[in-house]
């Protein structure tokens, strides 16, 4: 199992939320956060004066899927997440030791 | 006892009373009891649009500020209403308006006498509690001004002692010069519902506890930054509300309602205080694209603001294009003046010396183009503004040598909400929710 962590554009959620369960994907998980990359934030203007954002809003999603169809769903995070443009964001793939259903006891693929 | 109607003095008193002459078989027939009732109701319902505007200055101040610090900022605009109120019966309105001696009024609690018989009447009268009600409301706007510049870390009750010498002592004495017909009406200034005697005093006073107080941590130099508002939603109601609260103040000053000349002339006022307003509005948002690329929500509300206190000094003697104009020229003055300041750093949280005091001289200035005397008109913006910063300035001193007048650093860093109340104006967001 492979725990696929993704940081995208917030706007880009639903597409990314598409595009992962028209592969089959049965759930994932999806946090607001903050952060920076190499664009190091932006700069803002309020009432005429400039400030600099050092964090900027992303959305953070993460989702365990079975090792064979990883690269799939990278293959689509990184698809339907690209504007083109700076800040798109960032995909990062783990190893998954152990997974269980709380309400079933399953474990493992069957978890999923 | 000659009261408000001092107000009317001035270029627009002397245009109306010409036309009332002309039309005068006409208006006879309005009964003069009736008239009195007519020009009563007009203070009343103008006084309580006027009363609404503390719910405007309320809400745009609460969305200006940071979130920590909302609930702080909502309880000095109740409280400072509130003192006004009280301070403007036992001591204000007296000393504006009752015997005044050419430079101030007289020490005593207002009374509301006897009410006239109806065969006494003359013309021209209204209930001297109307009145009162009327005149009361706006010296509350005027220490709702000053909440807005010092917020965020001004003391609680030094910010209200403040208050008490302004609307119990400062305002009324500088009021009574133009108003309670005193040397400067004598002079021929003209300010028809108070650019210079209730805006501008505002900000002259505001601007002296600025100075004094000093800016908020963090906002000037090293990593210095702005600090957005909390709820620009709230910011822009409070403006709308402030908007419609005005149509009372330039409409009230009319100070009567009782004629045809007088209600006309209150449909020409309201008309001319919407056109000002709406010209700030727009040139605010046009500079702002130019200037910053993006239009700012907080400058196209403040020049919706700069366009009604630039109307004000005069808001029935101008035309229409003439209202546009003085507006138009109120909205580029507070985008220029608002980063002006923060390059001097005195810090004006809600852009209130901007709007109040520039706009208000400017506003004062203008009357010259509806045929006021600009050395007089000057005159009276110099003499009001000396007055009332030096004045404001020795108190704000005062209290801080004494008291303090600022918070500590600590209880800024944590918002005076939890510091002065002990409570957040949204707590349900959470812990952190209102930290920065």
């Amino acid at each position: 199992m492979k725990l696929i962590m993704a940081i995208i554009k917030p706007f880009k959620l639903d597409d990314v939320r598409e595009a992962l369960t028209g592969l089959g994907v049965q759930g994932l998980t999806a946090t607001e956060v903050k952060g920076f990359g190499r664009q190091k934030g932006q700069t803002e203007v309020y009432r005429g004066a400039e400030y600099s954002v050092n964090f900027l809003p992303k959305v953070k999603i993460e989702v365990v899927v079975p090792s064979d169809l990883a690269d799939q769903t990278v293959e689509a995070i990184q698809k339907a997440g690209n504007t083109g443009r700076i800040g798109d964001g960032k995909i990062f793939v783990l190893d998954v030791a152990q997974a269980v259903r709380i309400r079933t006891g399953e474990t493992d693929a069957d978890a999923l | 006892m000659m009261t408000a109607s001092i107000k009317r003095y001035g270029i627009a008193g002397a245009i109306a009373a010409a036309l009332s002459f002309i039309a005068m078989p006409a208006m006879a027939d309005v009964p003069l009891e009736t008239q009195y009732i007519f020009n009563s109701l007009s203070f009343l319902m103008h006084g309580f649009l006027v009363m609404w505007m503390a719910a405007g200055f309320a809400m745009l101040e609460a969305g200006l500020v940071r979130s920590k610090n909302t609930a702080a900022q909502c309880l000095k605009n109740i409280g400072l209403y509130s003192i006004a109120g009280i301070m403007f019966y036992l001591l204000g309105y007296n000393l504006m308006y009752m015997d005044v001696s050419g430079y101030i009024g007289s020490f005593a609690i207002w009374d509301a006498g006897t009410i006239a018989a109806a065969d006494t009447l003359e013309g021209g009268e209204y209930s001297a509690g109307s009145d009162w009600f009327f005149q009361m409301v706006f010296v509350a706007a005027t220490a709702s001004i000053v909440s807005g510049t010092v917020a965020e870390r001004v003391k609680l009750w030094p910010f209200f002692a403040f208050c008490v010498v302004l609307t119990a002592i400062i305002y009324p004495i500088q009021g009574s010069w133009t108003w309670g017909g005193g040397w400067l009406s004598e002079m021929g200034f003209s300010d028809f519902a108070g650019s210079t005697i209730v805006h501008s005093v505002g900000g002259w006073a505001a601007l002296a506890g600025a100075i004094v107080i000093g800016a908020r941590k963090g906002r000037y130099g090293d990593g210095g930054h702005p600090m957005p508002g909390a709820n620009l939603p709230l910011a822009t109601l409070g403006t709308f509300i402030l908007w419609m609260g005005w149509f009372g103040f330039n409409g009230g000053s009319q100070l009567a309602m009782g004629t045809m000349q007088d209600i006309s002339d209150i449909g020409t006022i309201y008309i001319n205080t919407n056109l000002a307003a709406a010209a700030g509005v727009i040139v605010a948002m046009i500079l702002t694209q130019i200037l910053y690329k993006k239009i700012d929500l907080t400058m196209a509300l403040n020049g919706a603001l700069a366009g009604l206190v630039s109307i004000t000094a005069e808001p029935l003697a101008p035309s229409p294009m003439l209202a546009i104009f003085i507006g138009a020229v109120g909205g580029a003055l507070v985008v220029f003046a608002v980063p002006l300041l923060d390059k001097l750093k005195i810090d004006d949280v809600v852009g209130a010396i901007s709007v109040h005091l520039v706009c208000g001289i400017w506003g004062t200035l203008a009357v010259v183009f509806s045929g006021a005397d600009f050395v007089v008109q000057l005159t009276g913006i110099v003499a009001i503004g000396a007055f009332v910063f030096i004045t404001s300035f020795i108190v704000w001193t005062v209290l801080k040598l004494v008291v303090g007048v600022r918070v500590s650093e600590e209880a800024e860093m944590l918002g005076l909400d939890k510091a002065d109340l002990g409570m957040e104006a949204y707590p349900e967001f959470g812990a952190g929710s209102a930290s920065k």
